[in-house]
């Protein structure tokens, strides 16, 4: 078995030799260097340009503006295309832009022989606009003279969802005698994935063919999106995605791919790269959701959820992008985590405003989703006095679990082992009991989050992944996959699944990591985390198509049946285990036999129309320094219903790295702006990740059930360590000095203001 | 206006002409084609640029060239054995699971080699604190504190051993 052993990654030694090729070092050493000029507003229209400085600029080698660009509307999102067009994405934006929806909208471009002549002539580029005032927020956005940022929705309302479930109603939960009720409002800010590589792609022309390369999680959609915004057939654009510094959803929106494309055809076909900047990355590409709510819960004295109510706003930025999919999946996580026995009832509204354009992020609303959710668990156990871990116990999704909406199963169930096993490595029930009732000014805390999680898309949008395999004169196979290796180890885990179902060592696997759109099977790519679980299947099918017909020819070779063969480790076994010959053989064999020669290979698609929750839960151990206002994260333990891990090393690494996100998310990170919706703190120095020193060791276990609807027994993993820490960081807090912190992060200075409230700090010092 | 300045680099003497502003990454990567020196903010933020410049790790994004004229550059290409075997922090970040995306990878080598190359012991909280000038969004630094932890250990032994 090479499944469930932790072999190193495959790209390890590329890696740390420095060999691992990123756009950057692909880049043809000519090329010319586009720097994009973006609105000083963000809210307005542009009326035209001067561009006479910006000529004037020696290398300057054309200015291209929002006026010169297809009159074609595009969507960016990474999602597979819909056949439906009640289903397609939002396209609300063009190449460039007249009509500016963010600060930073890119309204010209200058392309230039080398990067600082592009940049000296952008900043010559003068534009007139008329500029309109910023909008900051969904309620000021939906206020009935708020102006429309897209003819197309005047109402600035992207869409609007509501569910309900249950047999009865909030209002019979607020009549039922004995109950306790709690409700809030709650927020989260806007934070970005900071993914080391920048953004960059770049472009060329071979003969009429477009070739991207390009930093992206979505090679195939980049093709599409592509096609559509320049108006050309999809194929005659070739995407080639290398290595990638990381992505965590940023790059699974297709951001300055089209327009790249577009430059190359403006200047003969040379080649043309965009390498963004740390700021523009971070104030000018995609921001994980700020959200806005107000929810309520009722249970009985006992503990027993009743009712619980939700109303989220989600603050979409500028343009669509995954539109409303993410608010949506928000609210979902409500109804999928916890059982309320009467009624759930939830709204959500996806909003345009003026902020940074909203897209994915790591958890897919589901961080956002979760902290609202288990805030409120925290909240209401807490006015019960009950143990916030009895009350997740007494209510949370059970065995078998089906979505009444979408009709995705539980198809494997480990939540409650993962609590327990959570609550034994952290010492809960000691440590809820040793931290009850401190006084002084450090105190300490633990707290706890839950969450559920999809495996894929499914039935949301498409779930297909292809695979293909060629077996070489050597009895080496090299593997295809459509599927991409964005850092988080899929490269290895296909590798590993390749052997398994062929029968062969993991040495003799080449698994090819660059994905190239005129060569490399169909996908959709890297997020939703489907990958281990819907390519994994293509990549387990293909493996058997593979051994079938290598079986088939070593059959042949012998003259008989391919019945009772196997391949194990790389040799050829028949009904009695006598070694029969070798994958090696019969590569060479087939490849030269000048009567039967045959290129053994093979190509399998899935079409999945399966779905598996895995669940999973996070305990955080906190330190407050109460005049200070500062937390310090003692320790972090996750655990992981994620079905069968295929490699536990590497599956233990992910989740520190999603760990630590969710500890950025918690404590420090949030992207701050003005009233004209400009961003303050658009670099690494002030928009704060979490370094080695921020990061207390973590701790990472999993609870591994086989769920029967993957090919290995395996369900997500790649998004969910993010999405339970903030919430346990901020119930912890809870636990410790009673105070409830109802938005994150949670900074000094927000704590410093709770603790003042609450009178934990003395005397109405006025600064 | 250009000017030729004269540098080791990977124990290489070398002459490579320069702009007077020019970055010693753009040097690295663009005319000497050392592309495991990487881009990632250019404003000394992050550390993905990190090169060895006489033994001591530096951004090299906000060290001029000019700067580095009879100085010895150490990137991860300098690394390379003719046996083709890695360095023992390299081994230790492949075992220890320590690479993910890759990006921050070579810049945490070198400053780990710097590390190595002290001889001292560390505890982890001072090894948080050398390292804390990378930053690295896929691994919560975990592992990459166990690597350089193995290989400060390793090299120890290596040295007693010799």
């Amino acid at each position: 078995m090479t499944v469930g052993q932790s072999i190193p990654r495959v790209d390890a030694h590329a890696k740390v030799t420095g060999t691992a090729q990123y756009v950057g070092d692909l880049e043809p050493h000519d090329a010319y260097f586009a720097k994009i000029v973006r609105a000083p507003v963000a809210n307005g229209l542009v009326r035209g340009f001067d561009l006479t400085a910006a000529q004037a600029v020696p290398n300057v080698v054309r200015i291209l503006t929002c006026f010169d660009v297809p009159d074609i509307q595009f969507p960016t999102a990474g999602h597979p295309w819909s056949l439906d067009p009640g289903h397609q994405d939002i396209s609300d934006r063009k190449l460039l832009n007249q009509r500016i929806r963010v600060w930073g909208d890119e309204i010209a471009v200058v392309i230039a022989r080398d990067r600082v002549s592009a940049e000296r002539a952008a900043r010559l580029v003068v534009p007139d606009i008329e500029a309109y005032p910023a909008i900051s927020t969904p309620q000021e956005a939906m206020q009935p003279d708020a102006i429309p940022l897209h003819e197309e929705r005047p109402n600035n309302i992207v869409a609007r969802t509501e569910f309900h479930v249950g047999d009865g109603s909030f209002a019979q939960a607020v009549d039922t005698p004995n109950t306790v009720m709690v409700s809030g409002h709650y927020h989260v800010p806007a934070v970005q994935h900071c993914h080391m590589e920048l953004v960059h792609s770049v472009a060329y022309m071979e003969g009429d063919k477009i070739v991207v390369i390009s930093s992206t999680q979505i090679p195939h959609i980049v093709r599409r999106v592509c096609g559509q915004a320049l108006g050309i057939p999809w194929s005659k654009v070739r995407v080639i995605k290398p290595y990638i510094g990381g992505g965590f959803g940023n790059k699974q929106d297709v951001l300055v791919e089209p327009l790249t494309a577009w430059l190359t055809t403006q200047v003969g076909g040379h080649a043309v790269k965009v390498e963004l900047t740390r700021e523009e990355v971070l104030g000018c590409t995609r921001t994980r959701h700020a959200f806005d709510w107000d929810v309520q819960a009722v249970a009985t004295a006992d503990g027993t959820l009743l009712a619980r109510t939700y109303r989220g706003f989600a603050n979409q930025g500028g343009y669509a992008s995954h539109g409303h999919a993410i608010a949506a999946n928000a609210s979902n996580v409500f109804k999928q985590c916890y059982r309320d026995r009467l009624s759930l009832d939830s709204e959500s509204f996806t909003v345009y405003t003026n902020r940074p354009t909203a897209g994915a992020m790591r958890g897919y609303g589901i961080p956002q989703g979760c902290f609202v959710m288990e805030a409120l668990t925290d909240d209401l156990a807490y006015a019960l006095h009950m143990d916030p871990l009895e009350f997740r116990l007494k209510n949370c999704v059970e065995a078998g679990y089906v979505d009444p909406h979408n009709g995705i199963t539980m198809h494997s169930y480990g939540l409650d082992q993962a609590i327990a096993k959570g609550r034994a490595a952290i010492d809960w029930d000691r440590k809820r009991a040793a931290y009850q009732d401190q006084t002084g000014p450090v105190r300490r805390g633990v707290g706890m989050a839950i969450f559920t999680y999809k495996s894929n898309v499914h039935p949301f949008s498409l779930e297909t992944a292809s695979c293909r395999m060629v077996l070489h004169e050597d009895g080496r196979v090299s593997v295809q996959m459509g599927a991409t290796e964005i850092g988080q180890g899929a490269d290895t885990v296909f590798t590993q699944m390749a052997a398994e179902s062929i029968g062969l060592p993991v040495s003799h696997i080449d698994i090819q990591s660059t994905q190239d759109t005129d060569i490399t099977p169909f996908d959709t790519g890297a997020y939703g985390s489907r990958q281990t679980y819907v390519c994994g299947t293509a990549c387990k099918l293909t493996g058997q198509s593979l051994r079938a017909k290598i079986l088939e020819y070593a059959a042949s070779m012998h003259a008989r049946g391919a019945e009772g063969l196997t391949i194990r480790d790389g040799i050829i076994y028949d009904e009695a285990d006598q070694q029969l010959c070798t994958v090696a053989e019969v590569g060479m064999e087939s490849s030269y036999s000048r009567t039967h020669s045959l290129h053994i290979t093979a190509e399998e698609t899935y079409h999945c129309e399966q779905n598996s929750f895995a669940t999973g839960v996070c305990f955080a151990e906190i330190e407050v320094d109460i005049p200070l206002g500062q937390i310090h994260v003692l320790r972090l333990v996750n655990v992981h219903d994620s079905g069968k891990i295929i490699n536990p090393k590497l599956a233990e690494a992910q989740c520190h790295g999603g760990m630590s996100m969710g500890l950025g998310y918690a404590l420090s990170e949030e992207l701050l702006f003005d009233d004209a919706c400009r961003p303050l703190n658009a670099n690494l120095l002030d928009y704060k990740i979490p370094t080695a020193m921020d990061t207390p060791d973590l701790e990472v276990h999993f609870v591994e059930i086989e769920d029967p609807t993957a090919p290995y027994g395996n369900k997500a993993l790649g998004e969910p360590p993010t999405i339970p820490v903030a919430a346990a960081v901020r119930n912890a807090l809870l636990h410790a000095t009673g105070i409830s912190v109802n938005s994150l992060p949670l900074t000094p200075q927000k704590l410093i203001e709770h603790f003042r409230e609450a009178g934990l700090l003395g005397g109405n010092r006025h600064v | 206006m250009l000017q030729i300045i004269e540098l080791t680099v990977n124990g290489q003497p070398t002459s490579v002409a320069v702009e007077e502003g020019e970055a010693l990454l753009d040097t690295l990567r663009e005319r000497l084609g050392l592309t495991s020196v990487k881009r990632g903010c250019e404003v000394g933020e992050c550390g993905a640029c990190t090169v060895l410049i006489d033994g001591k790790a530096v951004d090299s994004c906000i060290y001029l060239s000019v700067w580095a004229a009879g100085k010895s550059i150490l990137t991860v290409e300098g690394l390379r054995k003719n046996d083709g075997t890695l360095t023992t922090i390299q081994q230790a970040f492949i075992d220890q699971c320590a690479v993910q995306c890759g990006f921050c990878t070579p810049g945490l080598i070198l400053s780990a080699l710097e590390i190595v190359m002290s001889g001292k012991s560390y505890t982890r909280d001072e090894l948080k604190k050398r390292i804390s000038g990378h930053l690295c969004r896929c691994t919560g630094y975990e592992n990459i504190l166990n690597a350089v932890e193995q290989a400060v250990r390793e090299t120890q032994k290596q040295a007693h051993a010799k």
